[in-house]
């Protein structure tokens, strides 16, 4: 029986990943999601539940159930509404939400990469933040501009509000800096490169590298996109060109990739075994662990303090020419999660108080604090919590050398297909092969057919 | 509801039709049969009278199953007639969020997708004869391993109960711990395989890439038929335990070998449970999806991608639900005609499965 049972139950299985594509949208039969703007809301009378959709901004998803918790606590005992929690890991966020999207039957509230907005805004599934949705959480006004930005496409209404701030920089790790005598961390690309192949060393002689000087998630899809984008800026070419159309083959951006991946291939000081890297958090990992020297992320913090791990600090990010300005001065994208509601709750009132919450000067400066990212309203700024040196040069990097990512509905397809591209060449990297300019412009000009 | 009745007709009826069929098979009646005929006729009369019951008889069977075929016709067939008829819309993002209002765009799905000089046509082509090479690969060696062991367990061997169920752990583990499991150990920096390989034996200098590259296909063979041979372990040996021993022994009188007993009984005796053991493993594992999802993550390297994962990538990677549904059309009627001809051709017939 129990036999039977498991064979039912495999064949179930199988059948259903054939459908897969087919049984999700299936279940959308029943939602019939017109797209009227909710703009009366009442944020002051509110009851029952909602359900929130958190994206995993710590070192672990437990970690984020216990900040998160706290916040919602005060939220439920304000208001009493209940709050369901569920943190969601990276990697199967944006599949979540757009099954959410076609079967009409998702969370209330939910938490986006902000890089993802337009995309999601064209689904047309996200409540509009206009008129009295938007008083309710105070304004546009409060919102700092370039995160505000980032709520959906250019010119239409966002769908979605900014919570975090983020930007990258570059990590390393001083103890290893110090014993070999370098001082300063380095300014341009040229001087980067030296001084990672300087700490790519062998440190025990046992006839294989053991310290690197740089570490890399080489099949992090994301990450690698965030390279081609900011790499690509610094050699002045953008992802899209002027008409909004995909142009991956510039020679900007060509460039760029082929410096990218030659920190695995001809510099040699990225670790080949980099290549087989999901996510970030386990290349800051080869940092806390003296494995590699330099790293670069946009909050590190939760992983290197999970591991009691202080021997570290944050520099800008290395551009080609230190004076450089413009596009060619971008050091990170503006970077960040947005928070969005969606538009079929029934609880839209609820959903709408629960954002304001969130974005509240209290809870922004509590959870930023606990995510070690930036606020996005322009009062915290001169919160005491916010002046240590790594969030000053954040909210910098941010001002001065940060682009948004390419606004457009099809961005998120973009940040697959070069990520994939740029993961598929340090693989080839990693397992001996060489890569040459043409390749680069070869694996991307397949990106861009597959737009 | 009066069940009794009902309940006793049709045995009687039965055996009315059988009884008229043997006494037709006989030719000429004798008088005593004929009255015996008469007697029977006229309860066949009376069964005619409660034909009335008889009809709610004939419906009951189906009523019976109605559930069933509901479920069946919410879980599956609906889907897959919503799948066809997506392969025929331009489903994207814009359109996502209200996709029964999505446009249609007649075979332009299937013209991008199945285009074997497009960018997405020839990496369907390559992932299909990718997946028929690894179903052949993996069934074959799961068909191999089973077969052995079920062989082995057969006969008397000494701790024959702890054998058989240590063989059936990995089907007793969920897809995803095993896979997970598999995926630490061929990690390249420090998963134990490259331990193995270089610190312990030092067969190799370097540690080589075992999910990237050409190497990922074989780790997907590999997961996939230690993942599977237990099935196949399990139906042959519930198979090889109906064949009476002492067929065995007068072959074995007779001076036959033991691998001449295998072929010339073994083989033939249990060759419907293989045939039909074959077709779902087949089915299985050419659909996999959870194996390369859990090694490899949303994207499969390029070198190892299957046909479901292909699927799966263009669907939700690249939100190309259209392409992704014209894809699963094709693969659809692939698996139906490949399994209409395999049970016409392979599978026993109704007769045979009663003997």
């Amino acid at each position: 029986m129990a036999t039977t049972d498991r064979l039912a139950a495999r064949g179930g299985t199988v059948r259903r990943v054939t459908t897969l594509p087919l049984a999700v949208l299936a279940a959308g039969t029943l939602a019939a999601c017109g797209s009227s703007p909710a703009e009366d809301v009442d944020t002051e009378n509110i009851s029952g539940s909602i359900t929130y959709w958190a994206s995993n901004q710590g070192d672990s998803v437990t970690e984020d159930e216990q900040v998160l918790s706290e916040t919602i606590e005060r939220f439920t005992e304000e208001t009493g509404v209940e709050v369901e929690l569920e943190v969601i890991p990276w990697n199967d966020l944006q599949n979540r939400i757009l099954t959410a999207v076609s079967s009409g039957d998702g969370p209330d509230v939910l938490n986006i990469g902000n890089t993802w907005a337009a995309s999601m805004q064209a689904t047309g599934a996200f409540l509009e933040w206009e008129g009295e949705v938007l008083e309710a959480i105070g304004g546009e006004e409060r919102f700092i501009g370039s995160s505000w930005a980032t709520g959906g496409a250019e010119g239409e209404t966002p769908t979605s509000v900014p919570l975090y701030a983020l930007s990258y920089s570059l990590y390393y790790n001083t103890e290893i800096f110090e014993e070999n005598g370098i001082e300063e961390p380095p300014g341009t690309w040229e001087e980067f490169v030296d001084v990672a192949q300087e700490l790519t060393q062998d440190t025990d002689d046992d006839g294989s590298i053991d310290q690197w000087g740089f570490t890399l998630a080489g099949a992090s899809i994301s990450n690698n996109a965030h390279a081609a984008f900011i790499r690509g800026l610094q050699h002045g070419g953008e992802l899209y060109d002027e008409d909004g159309e995909p142009d991956f083959t510039n020679d900007a951006v060509v460039a760029g990739v082929e410096e990218w991946v030659q920190l695995m291939g001809e510099d040699g000081v990225v670790s080949p075994s980099d290549a087989e890297l999901v996510n970030g958090a386990e290349s800051v990992e080869q940092v806390a662990s003296g494995q590699a020297a330099m790293v670069f992320d946009q909050a590190p913090g939760n992983v290197f303090s999970n591991r009691d791990f202080d021997g570290y600090a944050a520099a800008e990010m290395p551009m080609l020419d230190v004076d450089a300005t413009g596009l060619e001065a971008t050091q990170s994208h503006v970077a960040g999660i947005n928070i969005s509601v969606f538009e079929n709750s029934d609880n839209i009132d609820a959903a709408v108080a629960f954002v304001a919450h969130m974005t509240s000067d209290e809870e922004l400066t509590y959870l930023n604090q606990e995510f070690t990212a930036l606020p996005v309203v322009s009062d915290l700024y001169e919160d005491e919590a916010f002046q240590s040196e790594e969030i000053q040069l954040k909210q910098q990097i941010l001002e001065d050398h940060a682009q948004p990512m390419p606004l457009y509905p099809s961005e998120s397809q973009m940040e697959t297909v070069v990520g994939t591209a740029i993961r598929d060449l340090l693989a080839d990297v990693a397992q001996g092969g060489e890569v040459t300019e043409d390749d680069v412009r070869e694996a991307l000009a397949t990106a861009e057919s597959q737009m | 509801m009066p069940v009794e009745p009902k309940v006793k007709e049709p045995p009687e009826r039965e055996r009315s039709v059988d009884d008229a069929a043997s006494a037709r098979h006989n030719g000429k009646l004798t008088p005593s049969e004929r009255n015996q005929r008469r007697a029977q006729a006229k309860v066949a009369g009376q069964v005619v009278q409660t034909a009335g019951a008889g009809r709610r008889d004939r419906l009951f069977p189906y009523a019976l199953i109605a559930p069933a075929s509901v479920m069946e016709l919410l879980i599956h067939i609906i889907p897959m007639a919503l799948g066809v008829y997506i392969a025929f819309l331009g489903l994207n993002q814009f359109t996502i969020g209200n996709w029964l209002q999505a446009p249609f765009v007649g075979l332009e799905n299937f013209v991008t997708g199945l285009d074997p000089d497009g960018p997405i046509g020839s990496q369907f082509y390559a992932a299909l004869l990718r997946t028929v090479v690894y179903t052949l690969i993996s069934v074959g060696a799961a068909w191999a391993l089973g077969m052995f062991a079920a062989v082995l367990l057969t006969s008397k061997v000494k701790g024959r109960g702890f054998l058989r169920t240590l063989f059936l752990t990995p089907y007793a583990l969920p897809q995803y711990v095993g896979a997970i499991a598999w995926a630490f150990m061929f990690n390249q920096r420090d998963g134990v395989i490259n331990r193995i390989l270089v610190q312990d034996l030092g067969i190799l200098d370097e540690g080589p890439f075992w999910l990237l590259g050409g190497n990922a296909f074989w780790v997907t063979v590999v997961v996939t038929v230690w993942q599977f041979w237990p099935f196949a372990f399990l139906m042959l040996l519930a198979a090889l335990q109906n064949i009476p021993d002492d067929v065995y022994e007068a072959a074995a009188l007779d001076g036959a070998s033991l691998w001449k007993q295998f072929t010339t009984i073994t083989l033939p005796m249990i060759r419907q449970a293989n045939v039909v053991m074959l077709l779902i493993l087949s089915l299985w594992i050419f659909n996999q999806f959870n194996i390369p999802y859990v090694l490899f993550g949303p994207a499969s390297p390029p070198e190892a991608t299957l046909i479901s994962p292909l699927i799966y990538e263009q669907s939700f990677n690249y939100w190309n639900f259209g392409v992704g549904g014209a894809m699963s059309v094709l693969l659809l009627v692939a698996l139906v005609i490949a399994s209409a001809f395999y049970i016409k051709l392979v599978m026993p017939k109704g007769k045979a499965l009663h003997d």
